[in-house]
């Protein structure tokens, strides 16, 4: 599960923070995120997708869509699914759900493995 | 237990309803155990679509059949391996193979064969039928080197194939003995509007002629054609669509009763004069004493024998062969008693050579609808019909029912309950009503689903969904015409409620009249809407993150992650330095350049990181934006005109360009595409755009509405002889009056189409202002024309901006290293999973030798 922050920060020096082997490694300030988009994060040799909502909360899924097979989950559109937060895929549009990497729309890729997106522990540290 | 045996001779679309209907049943399955035996090396496909396959519908797409149905029920189908005798003493079945098979039933349901009439050279190399997915695959190899093609028959069948050949761009003649195209389904007056339409494609029509011999040459490969009005044809390709003929060769060598003129005789539950066999679809000859060639009547056969063989009680007593269908882009549909064979039956015409619209209708003497033929404007066929075939009382009179939808014509309220609404599935108006009032169904997929209506041919879907909004009205469910699940408005409403209260962020349209968080469906469309209200920048604080991924990044995303780019060049026209400035910075970043459709040069394979680099010099060596990314105007095509052309009447290109300038950058619901030919030679193929403007002696003609794509349109004429200054002002409201009504992603064709009123609606709002709202129109375009900026030189202009443009946020500057590539044909191509390739050279020191090789 995602770490949600649960105040808002309010200092324009706040960093985010992703959990990785084990360690938190600073990825970029919180300013840099605008709501409602993403962007990509790379770390060691994987890839994360780091959103920020209209609300200020942070989720840091896998950026590799398993669908197309292409690092590009940053970059699709933000929303809601019933009370899920959710990204569409901007490939092929599919739904995730931000929280736990679920497909929304589909269960399996077309070659069989599953329709889901890792999910990274995320905090902001001030 | 012991299982019983059944086998099904002949895996096409009837045997493969009657495998679903039979293992519908309670119990078959675990009573029966079921061989089929097919002739085709693959399973039921969709022979009535099987013309699709031509136009890009693969074999997987047509299969009617998933391998997890054969799996699911234990069947045992054995491809390519057709049965070849019958013994029913012993009640075996012998396959080509040499299997021996028992059986305790027997279902036969091996379909038709191409009739070829037996003149001489009819086997020739080069002649070919038109039944199966390799027939079709023969006559697309040989199309490929033939120049002439002559279809023999001139009915359903044979004009398809037409259509076909005509679309392989060969010289297409069609030969039909009758005096008339489509004798069967329509009168002399449908078919020689039929006729007309058709030879306007230019196909060459031969009525009255037989075929009397077909000539080789010295390979044995055809030459030419004799036909009996002395005509000789020099076709290299021959199709033979002259009807089909039953197969029911193996029931007659086994002494199985069949028709005088072909088709195994069953009852009405389908069973032959043997109690163990069973006949269904175009092989047999029903109980009726007709042998149906139409998919809806052989699915009701397969149902009754299906129902018979479980202790059920179906039967098929005659079926409708009413048929409605798009050939060559012409509506034709024929229903009931279309020639008006009934006693005392009266016609009602209607007919408008100009627009190649035939109507008529067949009325009995007690002034019930018996049946009609409609030609060139098949929309009322939906609902006459059922009308026709129920009996029921008109809702209308006559001449009423004729007339254009928009003037009028009766919808599915007219309708009765017993009315059948889908002929393929045989489902009524009181069905469809009982899945929405009954079984909860809410949408026309779901009754779609639950009913099959509208699964088969597809032609009753419109009428369906009238019936379902009706019965979802009346039992007060709100029909869903919203954006998505958080708007319930329409976008046209959204529209109005922003432009009313003078909105200008997504956040506020939200909280005011939506739900939740929205999505990828309502985003996009608000950041629209904004932007067509005249919001300058598309990428300004929170309208950023409303922006698809193209918008976002003002470049399109390719399938492995990368970006192309699209400079504009307005009306196709550009100088010798600015192809050689693309060329260069193509290069100079190792892009994959292609021409595209609408006269620009497309650049593809740049990193997100690379965009701007990209575009910093596009903009320094004076191009702009080309919106190829956004829902926008594209660009405004054009041929070369009066300035160089021998033929041209007006300089299209000046006006495109002017034109291309005046309407860069505005969003609309979708794409917008645009041509100016010069005269009505029409090179720029205006009238596939959604507006298209063509040259005459005395001004510019406008047509709108055109498409090209998945279903192509041709545009409608909207006015004619306008100088400049009326055309450019006819236009602006047009674009408009689009941007502020059409619904999401619909495309002017589809949104002129739904237009209450139609085409003459949309004059009457555009030239004669019926609304009153051209004031509005023309001042929402001046301050689009006024405002516009290109987005590049302004995302450029802002180092925040261009900070935006990295593939990760913690290391600007590194390329994403899954975007790879490798080299195909001296250019770059995305690499495919198993190929490796190799990632772009890091942005900033990109040059040409690290990238393709040039020769
Ligand atoms: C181009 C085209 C367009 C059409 N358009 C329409 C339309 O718009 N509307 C409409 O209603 N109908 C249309 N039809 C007709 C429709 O396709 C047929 O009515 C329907 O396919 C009949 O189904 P069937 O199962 O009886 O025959 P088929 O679908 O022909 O299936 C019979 C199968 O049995 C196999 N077979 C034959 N003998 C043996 C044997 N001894 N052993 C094993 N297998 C055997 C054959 O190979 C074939 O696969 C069209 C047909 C064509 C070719």
């Amino acid at each position: 599960m995602t770490i949600l922050h649960e105040t808002r920060p309010t200092v324009a020096t706040a960093v985010v923070e992703i959990e990785h082997d084990g360690r938190w490694k600073p990825v970029c300030g919180y300013a840099d995120l605008l709501p409602g988009r993403g962007v990509a994060v790379l770390l060691g040799a994987e890839q994360v997708a780091l959103f920020r909502d209209r609300a200020g909360l942070l989720y840091a899924v896998g950026n590799t869509d398993p669908f197309s097979g292409s690092a590009v989950i940053s970059r699709g559109i933000m929303g809601s699914r019933g009370a899920a937060p959710v990204v569409a895929s901007p490939m092929y549009k599919q739904a995730f759900d931000l929280r736990t990497g679920e497909c929304l729309d589909e269960a399996a890729t077309p070659d069989g493995s599953p329709a889901r997106l890792g999910v990274w522990p995320v905090r902001v540290v001030s | 237990m012991v299982k019983k045996d059944l086998v099904l001779i002949g895996h096409g679309m009837v045997g493969q309803r009657f495998l679903e209907a039979f293992l519908a049943q309670d119990g078959a399955a675990w009573d029966w155990r079921v061989t089929v035996l097919a002739e085709e090396p693959r399973p039921a496909y969709d022979r009535v679509h099987l013309t699709s396959w031509f136009s890009g519908t693969s074999a997987e797409e047509l299969s009617l059949c998933p391998a997890s149905f054969i799996d699911e029920h234990g069947i045992d189908l054995r491809l390519g391996d057709p049965a070849v005798a019958v013994d029913r003493d012993r009640r075996t079945v012998t396959t080509r193979s040499g299997q021996l098979l028992p059986y305790d039933a027997l279902v036969l349901a091996t379909g038709s064969y191409p009739f070829v009439p037996p003149v001489p050279g009819h086997d020739a190399r080069g002649c070919h039928v038109y039944r199966t997915i390799e027939d079709l695959a023969g006559i697309k190899e040989a199309a490929a080197t033939a120049r002439v093609g002559a279809v023999v028959g001139g009915g359903l069948l044979g004009l398809e194939a037409a259509g076909a050949l005509r679309a392989m761009e060969l010289e297409t003649h069609v030969v039909e003995f009758a005096p008339r195209l489509m004798a069967i389904q329509v009168d002399d007056g449908g078919g020689a509007v039929l006729r007309r339409k058709i030879e306007e494609l230019g196909v060459i029509v031969h009525t009255g002629a037989g075929t009397q011999a077909v000539d080789v040459d010295d390979d044995g490969a055809v030459r030419t054609m004799q036909l009996s009005d002395g005509t000789e044809l020099a076709a290299d390709l021959v199709v033979f669509s002259a009807g089909v003929r039953p197969r029911d060769q193996l029931a007659r060598d086994c002494g199985l009763s069949v028709g005088e003129r072909g088709g195994i005789t069953v009852d009405e539950r389908c069973r032959t004069s043997d109690p163990h066999i069973w006949a269904i679809g175009e092989c047999a000859q029903a109980a009726d004493g007709r042998v149906y060639g139409l998919v809806g009547p052989g699915y009701a056969m397969a149902e009754a024998a299906a129902l018979d063989l479980t202790g059920g009680a179906g039967s098929f007593t005659g079926g409708d062969t009413s048929t409605k269908l798009k050939l060559l882009g012409v509506d034709v549909a024929s229903f009931g008693d279309a020639h008006g064979t009934t006693h005392g039956a009266l016609d009602v015409l209607y007919t408008d050579s100009r627009a190649g619209v035939y109507k008529k209708l067949v009325i009995g003497a007690d002034g019930a609808l018996l049946g009609g033929v409609l030609v060139g404007d098949a929309d009322a066929y939906s609902v006459l019909r059922p009308l026709a075939a129920s009996g029921a009382e008109l809702p209308a009179p006559p001449e009423q029912l004729l007339l254009p939808a928009s003037v009028g014509a009766p919808g599915a309220g007219a309708l009765p309950d017993e009315a059948v609404v889908c002929s393929c599935h045989n489902v009524s108006k009181a069905a469809i009503r009982a899945a929405v009032g009954e079984q909860g169904c809410t949408s026309v997929p779901e009754v779609k689903k639950c009913t099959k209506a509208g699964t088969g041919c597809g032609s009753c879907v419109k009428l369906m969904t009238g019936i379902v909004e009706e019965e979802l009205a009346a039992s007060g469910v709100e029909v869903a015409r919203g954006i998505c699940e958080h708007f319930t408005r329409t976008r046209a409403e959204l529209y109005e409620i922003i432009r009313a209260k003078g909105i200008t962020s997504f956040s506020r349209v939200l909280d005011e009249h939506g739900t939740g968080e929205g999505c990828d469906l309502c985003k996009p469309v608000v950041a629209s809407i904004l932007a067509s209200l005249g919001s300058t920048y598309v990428l300004d604080g929170e309208q950023a993150g409303l922006q698809d991924t193209n918008d976002h990044f003002l470049a399109n995303l390719q399938r492995n992650g990368s970006y192309s780019v699209v400079p504009r060049i307005p009306g196709g026209e550009i100088t010798p330095d600015g192809l050689i400035t693309i060329g260069r910075i193509a290069r100079d970043f190792g892009l994959y350049t292609k021409i595209t459709g609408g006269q620009r040069i497309d650049m593809f394979g740049a990193s997100v990181d690379q965009l701007p680099l990209i575009w910093q010099r596009l903009v320094d060596a004076g191009f702009e934006s080309g919106h190829a990314y956004g829902k926008a105007l594209r660009t405004v095509k054009s041929c070369v005109g009066q300035t160089w052309c021998r033929y041209g009447v007006q300089d299209s290109v000046a006006l495109a360009i002017e034109l291309e300038l005046r309407y860069r950058g505005l969003r609309s619901p979708h794409k917008l595409k645009a041509a100016v030919s010069g005269c009505a030679r029409e090179c720029a193929e205006a009238q596939s755009k959604d507006f298209g403007v063509i040259a005459t002696a005395e001004g510019w003609n406008l047509y709108v509405g055109g498409n090209g794509g998945m279903t192509p349109r041709h545009a409608d004429l909207l006015a004619a002889d306008l100088d400049r200054e009326s055309l450019i002002r006819t236009i602006d409201r047009f674009l408009m009056f689009y941007i502020r009504t059409a619904d999401r992603l619909e495309r002017t064709a589809p949104w002129i189409e739904r237009l209450e009123g139609g085409l003459d609606h949309l004059r009457s709002v555009v030239l004669d202002d019926s609304l009153g709202i051209c004031d509005d129109l023309d001042e929402l375009m001046a301050r689009h024309v006024g405002t516009y900026q290109d987005e590049w030189a302004t995302t450029l202009a802002d180092p925040d901006r261009v900070r935006r443009f990295v593939s990760f946020v913690n290391a600007p500057g590194v390329p994403d290293p899954t975007v790879r590539f490798v080299s195909e044909r001296d250019q770059i191509r995305p690499a495919r999973p198993a190929e490796g390739g190799r990632t772009l050279a890091p942005a900033l020191v990109a040059g040409p030798e690290l990238e393709v090789r040039t020769r």
